[in-house]
């Protein structure tokens, strides 16, 4: 062992450093044992990361999802420009949120077939090909966010309007009338605003500068569509 | 991906062939002397980065408004391919445009109905959202298999007379969809109930509509024969005005007194029950107003009760 201990030490007495010079003068004697065990103190705890989302419950698995939904709607309903939304996308909550508008807004049966609000499918067609769109477009125009950073932030900016939609649902159980409509009005403005603030926060800053306009313009046709057919849902 | 080639602005590949086929083309002073240059942008990097080897420097959003206006203002001596598009079509403007077309004739047709109720309050208000269905399909077909046919019959009349230098399909779709934009305006000016300001309107805007479309393909069509030239410009003529007067009678037809009044062989129903479900072809004839009435007389003594 001392003997191959020497020979990389002889190219280091050869080569100028002055570390390794001192190595062909140490002799390593055999009585020394030089063998144990490693032993890291946190082993039980590295064996439960590596299979902890295999072994924990269902609940804590729910749990931890759930909480990325609700930080992101945090997110959309104080807007400020971080990247939370865009570093940890995840598309459970625009789905969540799809699926409570549209069956919030489909009509019911006793509409005839041609008259009438839109169906849960031409709801949810309208919000998801509409955000496949607006990413297409921004994509083309030369942005550099990804499509599914994109469709998460568009999703997510649709929490006001659905908080809209509930209020609505509820303005409207009391009785018909121009104050009904003015309130409804005025509720579905503000969020449609908020929405517009809070997907811009997040979307202005992955374009060119000179086609920012460009691509905010189709994302204020989309949550002007939604803002109508809130606007003009009747039970 | 290739579909992604095709929809992407398409600057460089246009503007070279163009100028190389023909030489004699109005240009800048500026550009032409940008020319071997923009040969040279060309050949090395094929579409990276649109705005740095920009021939004219201004922001795409100010080209896109520029296009706008240009179709809203037609000259006789001004062609929009030429001059306002530079050979250089994109595909932003018409579709968007499309859309909106669609999702405002859908929703000024509502408000229409809104408004309606609101003078009289026996109309049945709805939602109608069929219709913003409808509106997309009618505009965005339009707006594409029109140029298609118009840029195939242009190609087929090239083949025959050898002389025409005939436009891109883009360049013919965004003529197409550029000249739409004029009825966006139009359609909210609708929403005011005057019937002959209405058609005020309506006559402005295709009249302004019409006329782009024409002064754009006139230099294309002017070295044909004279018939073929005549009745190519009075078709594009004549399909834009089937659009404009379907719109108007689907989205927003005056609803006709039978509506209102009962007649009077009919029982004591609620008035709403006299709407029959509104079906598009049966009002898209110029005498929708007798055909509506006479269909709802024949059917109120077969309705027993409809809507409770």
């Amino acid at each position: 062992m001392a003997e191959a201990a020497e020979s990389p030490g002889d190219p280091g007495t050869a080569s100028p450093r002055p570390l390794f010079a001192g190595l062909s003068d140490i002799s390593i004697s055999q009585d020394i044992p030089v063998e144990g065990e490693i032993t890291i103190p946190m082993r039980s705890r590295i064996r439960e990361f590596d299979s902890s989302t295999l072994n924990e419950s269902v609940q804590n698995t729910i749990m931890r999802d759930l909480k990325a939904v609700g930080k992101k709607f945090m997110h959309v309903l104080y807007p400020r420009k971080s990247n939370t939304l865009l570093r940890d996308w995840d598309l459970w909550g625009p789905l969540i949120l799809c699926v409570t508008l549209a069956l919030m807004l489909q009509r019911g049966s006793v509409d005839s077939e041609k008259d009438g609000g839109p169906q849960f499918a031409e709801v949810f067609v309208i919000v998801w090909f509409g955000a496949v769109t607006i990413t297409l477009n921004s994509k083309l125009l030369g942005g550099n966010i990804s499509f599914f950073q994109s469709l998460c932030v568009l999703g997510y900016c649709i929490l006001p309007l659905t908080v809209a939609m509930l209020v609505c649902r509820l303005v409207l159980l009391a009785e018909p009338g121009p104050i009904n409509f003015m309130v409804r009005f005025f509720v579905v403005i503000v969020m449609f605003a908020w929405s517009i603030i809070a997907s811009t926060a997040f979307l202005a800053d992955s374009q060119p500068p000179n086609r920012k306009a460009l691509a905010v313009y189709p994302v204020f046709l989309f949550y002007f569509v939604i803002s109508w057919m809130i606007l003009t849902f009747t039970p | 991906m290739a579909a992604a080639d095709e929809l992407a602005f398409h600057e460089f590949e246009e503007a070279t062939n163009l100028l190389a086929e023909t030489p004699e083309a109005a240009t800048t002073s500026r550009s032409e002397q940008l020319t071997p240059q923009g040969h040279v942008a060309v050949a090395v990097g094929s579409g990276d980065s649109y705005g740095a080897e920009d021939e004219v420097e201004e922001s795409d959003k100010t080209a896109v408004l520029d296009r706008i206006r240009g179709s809203l203002l037609p000259r006789p001596g001004h062609n929009f391919v030429r001059h306002r598009l530079r050979n250089r079509p994109d595909l932003y403007g018409p579709f968007w445009i499309c859309a909106t077309l669609a999702f405002v004739l859908a929703i000024t047709g509502n408000l229409t109905l809104l408004l309606a109720q609101r003078r009289d309050p026996s109309i049945h208000y709805s939602p109608q959202f069929h219709k913003v269905t409808v509106a997309g399909v009618t505009i965005y077909c339009y707006a594409w298999l029109v140029p298609l046919a118009l840029w195939g019959f242009l190609r087929w009349r090239q083949g025959v007379q050898e002389r025409l230098g005939p436009y891109t399909f883009l360049e013919t779709v965004c003529v197409y969809g550029y000249s739409l934009f004029v009825f966006i305006p139009t359609v909210v000016l609708w929403l005011i109930p005057v019937p002959w300001l209405q058609w005020l309107f309506g006559v402005l805007a295709l009249a302004l509509s019409a006329a782009g479309l024409v002064f754009t393909l006139w230099p294309v069509v002017r070295e044909d024969t004279r018939l073929a030239a005549a009745v190519l410009l009075s078709v594009v003529v004549l399909l834009h005005a089937l659009l404009a007067l379907g719109c108007k009678f689907y989205f927003f037809q005056p609803l006709p007194p039978a509506h209102v009044a009962p007649p009077p062989r009919a029982t004591a129903l609620p008035p709403s029950i006299l709407l029959p479900p509104t079906s598009p072809w049966s009002v898209a004839t110029p005498d929708g107003r007798s055909l509506q009435a006479q269909h709802e007389r024949t059917l109120l003594p077969a309705l027993p009760t409809l809507r409770p």
